[in-house]
């Protein structure tokens, strides 16, 4: 069991999570409310993910972190190493990789709050700013919460993109899923099975998580 | 300060510089937009001293998206805009002050309270500035005015449809806005709880004194309301006063306005009642009189009037002592049982059609033949031009 790979991916996928939140928020707020006429040309862009396959998108995550890409040498400038195969690499490839499933659940969540809402918060004088996040946040949470968590579900399964961007780096690259591949490689069924179960629970459980935060009711509360 | 120079020029020519004119919204704005029935043209102006000022059309006159005009929440194609001498729109000028900034107060139509807020949360949503004490002072006094404080801590699901109007309106008097808009906001309460809410308003206006803007489609409102009354047609004033005068002038009788009476007869008026609002109609056919509410017509005038059968009371004895006027003698003939309804036909030297209930029929053991008397009241008549 590679407790090591284990914990890096918690970490990668916690980290993409938070970064999805804070990036995705204001995009996803642009989706919802823009009456721009090429919206849907960015909608598509964002969605790519969800079709491509992982090598593909892996592919030009590569070339455009290498070091012939402007923004690999900028990396590579500062910090003296290129992107590719590093943990950082890792992060910023998932982070496209999961940006539909986080970005498509906070759209739908803002564009389902009632715009008279948002009137009646401008009519008492309230900012876009103050309205998002007094109106428009607490109504659209099951929807947020749903678009962390998938972001969150979607990185720990992540295979294709890991295998071309990241490698297989301990304790840099090398994730659960590239660890149970390993072990498969390597006819060590016993830990690939311990890996997978685990991750199969740990997917349930967010799952289950994103589904009971979107029920509107609970029937078992119903004497509530 | 074009216009306000402009208003100062105004006050001091006609003599008299009140307050009344200075908190005064003007307007006049020319809106195109697309509705359901196509291409539609708001085209409107007027000036709504502080107090109620009705505004009163059909579903479809455009008189959400006037108000929405003045809120800020629609733009006007052309036009000038100015609340309190402060210019809100002005295409010329390019002036369009947001929303945010121009401090009319809006309740709209579905009042709209944040479903995740307590009531007080509500209340103290648009007061932003000023310090905590401050802002919880305001909104006590508020939920005081408006006799909401037991529903403090209740999200707006758990509260009534009239506590939910109380504060909604509460939510945006709190704000001190420089006018206020209220979209149909009483279309769903009952009578009673609607003039309590009215008085409380009227109450909280002698103190702040602004304009009220109050849109209905219910005639009935505007006659409890009784205040200035713009009436709306087709995205224009068509009409501009008190209800007695705007709302009573002879209608056009179209199909629809025909629908809702069973009885129609043509009259010709007799004598004016000025001093009562009321007259005296004659029936072109046999000469039976009928009192009506006073409307702008000559004597001698041919008008028609619409009598609703359920606006009929029957009495197996000639009634005493009643306030209604028109008590008219006839003869049963014929009753009819349609659905859960009575359809009793009397001949009074006309027919004339009334409803009656089931228990009704029975208590008065009515059969055809026998002498009946129909009692119609002054304001059941509703006149229309021929």
């Amino acid at each position: 069991m590679d407790w090591q790979a284990f914990w890096l991916t918690l970490r990668l996928a916690m980290l993409v999570a938070i970064a999805l939140g804070v990036i995705g928020l204001p995009i996803a707020y642009w989706l919802a409310y823009s009456r721009w006429r090429w919206k849907f040309l960015v909608e598509a862009v964002i969605a790519l993910p969800i079709v491509l396959p992982p090598t593909v998108l892996g592919f030009y995550v590569l070339v455009a972190l290498g070091s012939r890409s402007p923004l690999g040498r900028w990396w590579q400038g500062l910090t003296g190493h290129t992107l590719a195969f590093t943990f950082e690499g890792l992060l910023i490839g998932s982070m496209i990789y999961s940006l539909p499933f986080a970005v498509q659940p906070f759209a739908a969540a803002f564009a389902s709050v009632d715009t008279r809402l948002i009137s009646a918060s401008a009519t008492l004088g309230a900012s876009r700013l103050r309205t998002f996040f007094r109106v428009i946040l607490p109504l659209s949470l099951p929807g947020v919460v749903t678009g962390l968590a998938l972001s969150f579900a979607h990185t720990m399964g992540e295979f294709g993109v890991v295998l071309m961007v990241g490698g297989n780096i301990p304790n840099a690259t090398r994730t659960v899923s590239i660890a149970i591949y390993d072990y498969v490689q390597a006819f060590d069924f016993a830990s690939a099975n311990q890996t997978a179960v685990i991750l199969l629970m740990l997917s349930f459980g967010l799952l289950s998580i994103v589904y009971a935060v979107n029920r509107k009711t609970w029937a078992i509360w119903s004497w509530k | 300060m074009e216009v306000a120079q402009r208003n100062d020029e105004a006050a001091t020519r006609s003599g008299d510089f009140s307050a009344e004119d200075v908190r005064a919204l003007e307007l006049r704005i020319l809106k195109r937009f697309a509705s359901r029935e196509g291409q539609f043209t708001l085209d409107i102006a007027f000036t709504a001293k502080p107090g109620i000022t009705i505004l009163f059309g059909a579903s479809g006159a455009g008189k959400t998206t006037l108000l929405n005009c003045i809120a800020g929440l629609a733009v006007p194609n052309s036009g000038q805009i100015t609340v309190a001498r402060q210019t809100f729109f002005d295409d010329q000028r390019r002036i369009n002050v947001p929303v945010q900034r121009r401090g009319v107060g809006y309740v709209l139509q579905d009042l709209a309270l944040f479903p995740h807020m307590t009531a007080e949360e509500n209340i103290c949503y648009g007061l932003a500035s000023g310090t905590a004490v401050e802002r919880k002072r305001r909104s006590d006094a508020m939920l005081e005015s408006f006799r909401i404080s037991h529903l403090r801590t209740r999200k707006p699901r758990e509260i009534s449809g009239g506590e939910r109007q109380r504060v909604a309106l509460a939510r945006t008097l709190v704000t001190n806005p420089c006018l206020l808009l209220l979209d149909e906001p009483l279309a769903a309460l009952d009578a009673a709880t609607k003039s309590k809410i009215i008085e409380d308003l009227r109450v909280w206006n002698e103190t702040h004194s602004i304009p009220i803007l109050y849109v209905t489609h219910s005639r009935a409102e505007v006659f409890a309301l009784g205040e200035r009354v713009l009436l709306l047609d087709k995205g224009q004033v068509i009409a501009d006063g008190v209800p007695h005068e705007v709302m009573t002038a002879p209608r056009q009788e179209t199909v629809a306005q025909l629908v809702g009476f069973e009885n129609i007869f043509d009259v010709t008026v007799v004598s004016l009642r000025e001093d009562r609002g009321t007259m005296t109609c004659r029936l072109t056919n046999n000469g039976l009189e009928l009192e009506t509410p006073l409307v702008k017509a000559e004597i001698n005038a041919k008008l028609r009037v619409g009598i609703a059968a359920g606006d009929i009371l029957l009495a197996s004895s000639r009634p005493t002592g009643l306030s209604a006027q028109n008590i008219i003698p006839g003869k049963m003939i014929s009753l009819a049982q349609r659905d859960m309804i009575i359809v009793a036909k009397v001949d009074c030297g006309v027919e004339m059609e009334t409803h009656l209930t089931l228990a009704a029929r029975d208590a008065l053991h009515l059969q055809p033949g026998q002498p009946v008397w129909l009692v119609i009241k002054t304001h059941s008549c509703h006149l229309m031009s021929v």
